[in-house]
């Protein structure tokens, strides 16, 4: 019995000396394999007299079965090891940089965002958008609007033409969105609640006047609107527009062909600072014109004034834009500089609402 | 129009402050623009030179001591010739901002000796263009009070802007009668009285153009004597920025300023025979007072006399019969003119004046013969003479406009109750002539409004004497249901292309709606009927047929700035005619450089390879897939328009007669047209092109049905014509099973010479996905050989071996 005492502390000694899976191997052949040392004298139990069976077979059995453990603890012990080192080579530099998503490198111009935050605003107040051709004949830039032909007026309005046709008339690219509102009139009946936004031209440039610019013009007709609920508008628009608590308005007499009474709205803000700040300071700043539709335009649009009024506004888009996000020059707005959109766009999924705020 | 307080006092009675005045302009409608007043001159004060020495280092130069009312003298070096002791001048200390050289001074040394300040010229304080001498006052002018009071320099000069329907404000005594309405004070009436005319005027008058000149009155003044005005006049001239002339002609520019009329004066003795109002004829030319010669066209009114033209009826006068020194005799000339006729005269010559500005608004008819017998008076009074009997030629029209007004028009408009007695008030205060009636006033419109025509603009009237910020908001109606869809089509597409371009990487751009006519033809436009004719310059003078010039242009400009990988997009409009339906909503995008999906530029990863024809039409379905188009649908056709590579650019489209947009990359000539280089690609789809979705029944999809069976992958690989499309062969694979067929897709593309020349490989692998029951091998031979049998007979490949 001596000797299998010390056959176990040899083969012991040499799993747990195995430094790999393959010197592993060679132990449990060299002990449990078909010639191992253990099956060898496992081969010896049939010539031993069953006395010397009775005790030296269960004592061989004990050994077989602690080797197969040792091997088998031995080797996972072995694997995890071999894994470990195998991960250990397969590691990378993770703090190098990875590509960007595309969603977050694109952006959104900011008069397309200001243009989804006024549709947002005005959507909740009930109006639709409505749109209308650039290129425009006299008759709706200004005829319907209740220019007379050769009337100061429409000198104010600095007007790129095209050349005549063979008739004689020139068509023109719009001065302001209005012509829309005839449109609008023209094809649908009161009660009406619209806001236009659009691109606008005028032949004049400099920092704060583009050949090209954005308009959002607003029309509400039905028979009892006033002023007042003009206002109302305004300053809704205005609170939810620059996110603040309160505006202070100041309405002026002024004058537009096709309003009467016309207005033109300041709203108190304060430009001590870098940027304008709405709803605080003593500073009055002009932001629209608006009135009470013209009789005549009206009449145009093919509805009595007698029964129906209304209110329309004008305000420019681009203005908005940089009251809001800061912008210093409107020319900037057309000259597609990458860094420029980079800095002032908008990332594609800030998607305006005003249950997530329409800037947020 | 500007006007200084002053000014406006001499009509307006009120004891009210600057800023009440100015404040009180404003809220009716006559909008204060800027307020000078004046503080410029506050430190200049009247100052004596007690003594006079020459500088001892300079031979013009003097070295004064001058007392300035403080008894400290100071020590001042002076270089004007009259300079000497006993002058009393204007004197500026050092911090003193000299407004005419654009200094502000110090204590300076003038070759070794200090100056404490200077003696100023009228050019130094901007009063003329003199700088011969320092300002050389009467010995008994003050000395130590401020130069400003004594000159009357302290006159604060208000601008206002003054709207197009508002003639009546065009003189300073129209803008008295408003705030006197308002209650600013009370308006201190005009007393004209009629000059006394000892013989009838010597020169007749003819209306030819009764049309462009109801009425022209005019006075013969002998024996005048002119000269510089008096220096009140000037004074009040300069404070608006006009130059004094001479009595005559400062005369007319006053009465245009004060009273709104504009007014004429003629030599009377370099005018030939009489008058004749009348059109010029086609080429007849005129020398104006601007010194320069006007060639006029038939339609433009004209006063000629026997020889010739003498003036631009009322815009300008002739250089002919001005007004000089050696004038002795005059006509002066007060007249009614057409005001369209006048704005269109007017912008047709490019004149600008002050005359042409109120006659194109509308002068006040009614005051046509007091206007002229006012500017006779003031010529009488400041040049002497006698003045001729009047002669009125043509009839002044006595406009009779009555409004029915309902006092309730008010309320209606601008939600305000006004109490039908306030409203009589401010229409009386205003010059109306309201009768007692209630409920409904006839309203008499005076003469110097021609702008108020009817309801409304009374109710304008009375708002804004009332006080316009009387309005107070007011809900609008509520709406009784949750506001439903409120976007087109149209607009909806348009969002979402731009959501969708945007979340691919792409940069949003905004560019001009107009462009070079170069680059106009160049992408199949640049017809006449879409050319500017007052383009503001050459390079944005057609309405761009394409966005995609613009988008290209700006990505190059990028790539000069060190921008060369970047991608842009636009959504917006171009044109096909000047015709409402010639207006489409375009979504373009252009890849410049290495900017693709992915990424741009180098990478550890892998750098990114120039742009190309694929970028574009991934680009293009992923538009029209946000505009929800179904994309398996759609036909890939190699017909762009010929400003792409012929060979790398394709057309997609519903059938030939739908097409949805083009893609690919840029031809070589068209890079070369617009100057600019690549890598480039770009794709545009026409958003109004995609059919407008079909109403659905219902908002429930249909059942999902997954399939528990595997599905089984077999790899395919023809030998094809290299011209073969794949989109041939994709469809006859599909086609080769249509149930079973789930999905085909192209792994490889492979050219070489073992294929033999001009053919190509493509490797397919098509999905076959079982439905009821697992596929046995036959049956998936038996597609495979059918799918085989259908894209050789379709493409005229080969599988190859």
């Amino acid at each position: 019995m001596d000797d299998l005492k010390q056959l176990e502390t040899e083969i012991f000694a040499r799993i747990e000396g195995a430094a790999d899976e393959a010197a592993l191997e060679e132990v449990r052949i060299a002990t449990i394999g078909k010639k191992g040392s253990i099956s060898e004298k496992m081969k010896t139990l049939g010539k031993m007299t069953p006395e010397e069976r009775q005790t030296a077979g269960p004592a061989l059995n004990g050994l077989k079965n602690a080797v197969t453990e040792a091997i088998a603890a031995r080797k996972d012990i072995l694997r995890r090891a071999a894994i470990e080192e195998r991960l250990k080579n397969e590691t990378v530099d993770i703090t190098l940089p990875v590509r960007q998503s595309p969603a977050e490198a694109g952006r959104i111009h900011p008069l397309t965002q200001v243009v989804d935050e006024i549709t947002a605003i005005f959507a909740d107040m009930g109006f639709s958008i409505a749109e209308g051709p650039e290129i425009e004949t006299d008759y709706y830039n200004f005829t319907a609007l209740n220019f007379p032909e050769g009337h100061p007026a429409r000198e104010m309005h600095d007007t790129f033409f095209f050349n005549p046709d063979s008739e004689g008339q020139r068509r023109l690219l719009r001065t302001h969105t209005s012509p829309v509102q005839v449109h609008t009139m023209e094809s649908q009946k009161p009660p009406i609640r619209i806001v236009i936004p659009g691109k606008t031209y005028r032949c004049d440039s400099d920092a704060t006047h583009s050949p090209m610019f954005h308009q959002l013009e607003g029309l509400v007709i039905g028979k009892d609107i006033h002023a007042g609920h003009l206002r109302w508008s305004l300053e809704e628009f205005c609170k939810a527009f620059f996110e603040v608590d309160n505006v202070t308005m100041r309405f002026r007499p002024s004058f537009f062909p096709f309003t009467e009474p016309s207005f033109e709205v300041d709203i108190q803000c304060d430009r001590s600072g870098p940027t304008v700040k709405f709803g605080e300071g003593t500073d009055w700043m002009e932001i629209l014109g608006c009135g009470m539709v013209h009789p005549n335009v009206l009449r145009y649009g093919g509805i009595d004034p007698d029964e129906f009024q209304g209110f329309a506004w004008g305000i420019g888009i681009d203005r908005l834009a940089m009251l809001k996000y800061g912008m210093p020059d409107l020319r900037d707005f057309f000259d597609a500089d990458a860094r420029w959109i980079s800095h002032y766009g908008f990332r594609p999924l800030d998607i305006p609402t005003l249950f997530g705020g329409v800037s947020s | 129009m500007k006007f200084t307080l002053s000014w406006l006092k001499d009509h307006l009675e009120t004891d009210a402050s600057l800023e009440e005045i100015t404040e009180a302009l404003t809220m009716i409608g006559l909008e204060v623009e800027a307020v000078d007043d004046r503080s410029q001159f506050k430190p200049f004060v009247i100052a004596k030179v007690l003594t006079a020495a020459p500088h001892p280092d300079a031979d013009k130069l003097q070295v004064l001591t001058v007392d300035k009312g403080d008894g400290k003298p100071v020590q001042v070096v002076c270089g004007a010739p009259n300079a000497r002791a006993g002058l009393v001048g204007a004197f500026a200390g050092p911090g003193t901002y000299v407004p005419g050289i654009d200094v502000t001074l110090s204590v300076g040394n003038i070759r070794g000796i200090e100056s404490f300040g200077m003696m100023c010229s009228e050019r130094e304080l901007e009063l003329s263009d003199d700088h011969n001498g320092i300002i050389d006052l009467p010995e008994d002018a003050p000395v130590g009070t401020p130069f400003a009071d004594y000159a009357n320099l302290s006159d604060p000069v208000i601008e206002i802007g003054i709207t197009p329907n508002r003639p009546d404000a065009l003189g300073v005594a129209g803008i008295a009668r408003d705030l006197a309405a308002f209650g600013i004070g009370k308006v201190k009436p005009l007393a004209i009285g009629e000059p006394e005319g000892n013989y009838p005027c010597p020169v007749k008058v003819n209306i030819e153009a009764q049309d462009l000149c109801p009425a022209f009155g005019l006075r013969y003044v002998k024996g005048v004597k002119n000269g510089p005005s008096p220096k009140w006049m000037q004074q009040r001239l300069k404070a608006i920025g006009l130059r004094p002339i001479s009595a005559l002609v400062d005369i007319t520019n006053y009465v245009t300023f004060d009273l709104g009329r504009p007014l004429h004066v003629f030599d009377a003795d370099k005018v030939h025979g009489d008058l004749t109002i009348r059109e010029a004829r086609d080429g007849e030319t005129v020398l104006a007072l601007d010194g320069r010669e006007y060639k006029l066209a038939a339609g433009q009114c004209v006063i000629a006399d026997e020889k010739g033209i003498e003036s631009l009826a009322g815009i300008m006068g002739g250089e002919e019969s001005g007004c000089s020194d050696e004038t002795v005799n005059v006509l002066v000339e007060s007249a009614l003119w057409e005001p369209y006729n006048i704005a269109r005269t007017g912008r047709d010559l490019g004149i600008n004046t002050d005359a042409r500005y109120r006659f194109e608004r509308g002068v006040d008819p009614a005051f046509m013969v007091p206007g002229l017998d006012h500017a006779t008076n003031l010529v009488m009074e400041l040049c002497g003479g006698e003045a001729s009997q009047a002669i009125v030629a043509g009839e002044v029209p006595e406009p009779q406009k009555i409004i029915e007004f309902p006092y309730s028009e008010v309320r209606r408009l601008t939600g305000i109750d006004v109490s039908e007695d306030r409203s009589r008030e401010i229409l009386r205060s205003l010059g109306f002539e309201v009768d007692e009636t209630t409920g409904t006033g006839r309203v008499k419109v005076p003469s110097w409004r021609p702008d108020v025509e009817g309801k409304a603009d009374l109710v304008e009237e009375v708002m804004r004497i009332n006080g316009i910020n009387e309005i107070s908001p007011q809900p609008l109606p509520a709406l009784n249901t949750v506001n439903g869809k409120i976007l087109t089509t149209g607009q909806i597409r348009v969002r979402n292309a731009k959501r969708s371009l945007a979340a691919r990487g792409m940069l949003e751009a905004v560019t001009w709606s107009f462009i070079s006519a170069d680059h106009a033809k160049a992408f199949g436009g640049g017809q006449d009927e879409l050319k500017l004719a007052n383009p503001i310059s050459a390079d944005m003078s057609d309405m761009r047929p394409s966005l995609l010039p613009g988008l290209i242009l700006a990505a190059q400009r990028n790539a000069d700035r060190g921008v060369g990988d970047v991608a842009l997009f636009e959504v917006s409009q171009t044109f096909t005619s000047d015709k409402p339906e010639g207006q489409h909503r375009i979504a373009c995008g252009v890849r410049r450089g290495t900017a693709h999906l992915a990424g741009s530029g180098r990478h550890w990863q892998g750098n990114s390879k120039p742009v190309g024809v694929f970028d574009a039409k991934e680009d293009a379905l992923g538009v029209l897939q946000a505009c929800g188009v179904d994309v398996s649908k759609v036909q890939i056709v190699a017909e762009a328009p010929e400003w792409f590579h012929p060979g790398r650019s394709g057309r997609i489209q519903l059938g030939p007669k739908i097409v949805l947009g083009v893609f690919g990359e840029l031809h070589p000539m068209t890079l070369e047209t617009l100057d600019v280089s690549g890598p480039l690609c770009g794709f545009e789809v026409y958003l109004d092109n995609i059919p407008e979705p079909k109403e659905k029944a219902t908002n429930t999809k249909p059942p999902l049905a997954i399939s528990g069976l595997q599905a089984v992958k077999r790899d395919f690989a023809f030998v094809l014509d290299k011209q073969s499309d794949a989109a041939t062969l994709l469809r006859a694979a599909a086609g080769a099973d249509k149930k079973l067929i789930s999905g085909v897709s192209v792994f490889d593309v492979f050219e070489g010479a073992s294929l033999g020349e001009g053919k190509k490989s493509v490797a397919i692998e098509v999905t076959l996905q079982p439905v009821e029951k697992t596929l046995t091998d036959e049956e998936i031979e038996a597609v495979s050989k059918q799918i085989i049998a259908n894209v050789e007979k379709s493409t005229g490949g080969v599988l190859r071996g």
